[in-house]
């Protein structure tokens, strides 16, 4: 990968400014679910357990860095008017790759993921940052691109997932953090914060509150960053 | 067994595309500022819905599925293709977009004009591949069954878009905080309305009880009723 950097960009360093600026931007200013809008289809649904949005997060990561690779490098040779297909077959193919990898060494994790590994494919960060940016770019900004776009995604399931998560089930990664319910002899309501009085919200488990969470994400970004705020 | 009516009416409401699955939520917040714009592409999702997930529903049982190639005769028997179910189910997705965008080109150009750049957003709109992947999950037995889920999924996204459309329209004239202004009041209106939807969660389909303990169990993954009882709620 380096070498064909080398080749094209002998001016420009590896992590220049501005291929640092590709990464770090989507985290938060240009984030691709709350500010450009991208890939809310398969995020929230599986937001329910940390675990479950860190596994998505990775495979998204994977499939646009790959996809911005392969794409970029093909850039010059598909056809502007079957580029979609062409992008698509790509991105599917790669989709195929996490999809069997998954099944493989992480059964459990991939019967609950269900078809939203498979939905990965039509995830509109992937089609939308090929798009706008590798169909344009060198490859390795679109490597750069795809990696901060990932991370952005990423970043904002596990966020999600892990409000979802603490006070869904009151539970991290699956571990109990907040005390289990269960009664003991000793205590009838549980142990932990639950001995306290404390419940579950179990509205946080059902799909709806997945909105209203990133829709806070959104007001608290919102609200930080005047510039981004629409007037309707 | 589940009747094709109760497919039909189940994948409208109680496991509407939009507020249980949250599929199409890209192009389902992009295109409902006006209602007009939102029929458009509601239209368009039934079509594309109902008219793709009977082909792929075609192919999963005659070409992908393990031993569906029985009918090529016995040697073929225990080929299992799925594995290429995605990138088929894309392909037939996105050469059918293709011609639904030509003949509208064709024949309606008003509505083509209308929604623009949206008609080819419409093969990377999840809900589309979402339907095609939850028929093959759920393995409906026949084709009228995969075609009432599509349809029904298909109106229960129409129905989706163009009531948030409406209420978008009606927002503007509300005194919405600045940083809550567009996107945010948006997701969270679609999470009040999911709200709303859930209570079609009750509707008791089929005729036995056994059934109905089997629906909550494949619909738990999103509920995430799972969890529940793995903390021993």
């Amino acid at each position: 990968m380096s070498e064909v950097v080398k080749t094209k960009a002998p001016s420009e360093p590896l992590f220049s400014k501005k291929n640092r600026k590709l990464i770090t931007d989507p985290l938060t200013d240009n984030n691709p679910v709350t500010i450009q809008v991208l890939g809310i289809c398969s995020a929230l649904a599986i937001t329910v357990q940390v675990m479950q949005g860190v596994v998505m997060g990775l495979s998204v990561i994977f499939v646009t860095i790959m996809g911005n690779l392969v794409i970029s490098m093909l850039r010059n040779m598909i056809p502007s008017k079957i580029r979609i297909i062409v992008q698509l077959v790509v991105v599917a193919a790669l989709v195929i790759i996490v999809d069997q990898v998954l099944a493989a060494f992480l059964p459990d994790l991939s019967a609950k993921l269900s078809v939203f590994v498979g939905l990965i494919i039509t995830n509109c960060i992937i089609m939308g940052r090929l798009e706008a940016f590798a169909m344009a770019n060198k490859p390795w900004p679109s490597v750069m691109d795809g990696l901060g776009n990932g991370l952005g995604y990423a970043g904002l399931l596990v966020l999600v997932a892990f409000f979802r998560e603490l006070f869904g089930s009151g539970s991290l990664f699956g571990y109990p953090v907040l005390g289990s319910p269960i009664p003991t002899e000793d205590s009838p309501l549980g142990t932990g914060l639950f001995a306290l009085g404390y419940a579950n919200n179990n509205m946080m488990v059902l799909p709806p509150m997945a909105l209203i969470i990133v829709g806070v994400i959104i007001w608290v970004q919102r609200a930080r960053n005047k510039e981004l705020q629409e007037t309707h | 067994m589940e009747s094709t009516l109760d497919i039909l009416v189940k994948a409208i409401f109680s496991e509407n595309m939009i507020f249980a699955y949250f599929l199409g939520m890209c192009s389902y917040l992009a295109v409902s500022k006006t209602v007009k714009t939102a029929v458009g592409l509601g239209a368009a999702v039934i079509f594309v819905l109902t008219v793709t997930v009977p082909v792929n529903y075609l192919l999963e049982n005659y070409l992908l599925k393990p031993g569906a190639l029985e009918w090529l005769g016995a040697e073929y028997a225990d080929l299992d293709l799925s594995f290429l179910s995605f990138i088929m189910f894309i392909a037939v997705v996105a050469s059918i977009v293709q011609l639904v965008e030509m003949l509208v080109e064709k024949f309606a150009p008003a509505l083509y004009g209308a929604l623009g750049i949206f008609l080819p957003l419409i093969a990377v709109n999840c809900s589309i591949l979402g339907g095609a992947l939850f028929m093959q999950e759920r393995q409906y037995s026949t084709i009228l069954d995969a075609t009432a889920f599509a349809f029904g999924s298909g109106i229960g996204w129409f129905i989706a878009i163009v009531a948030i459309a409406a209420i978008r329209e009606k927002i503007r004239y509300s005194h919405v905080p600045a940083p809550l202004r567009g996107l945010g009041i948006t997701f969270i209106i679609t999470g009040l309305m999911g709200m709303a939807f859930m209570s079609f969660m009750g509707i008791k389909y089929g005729k036995e009880e056994q059934k109905e303990v089997k629906t909550t169990v494949t619909s738990s993954i999103q509920t995430g009723q799972v969890t529940n009882n793995n903390t021993g709620k």
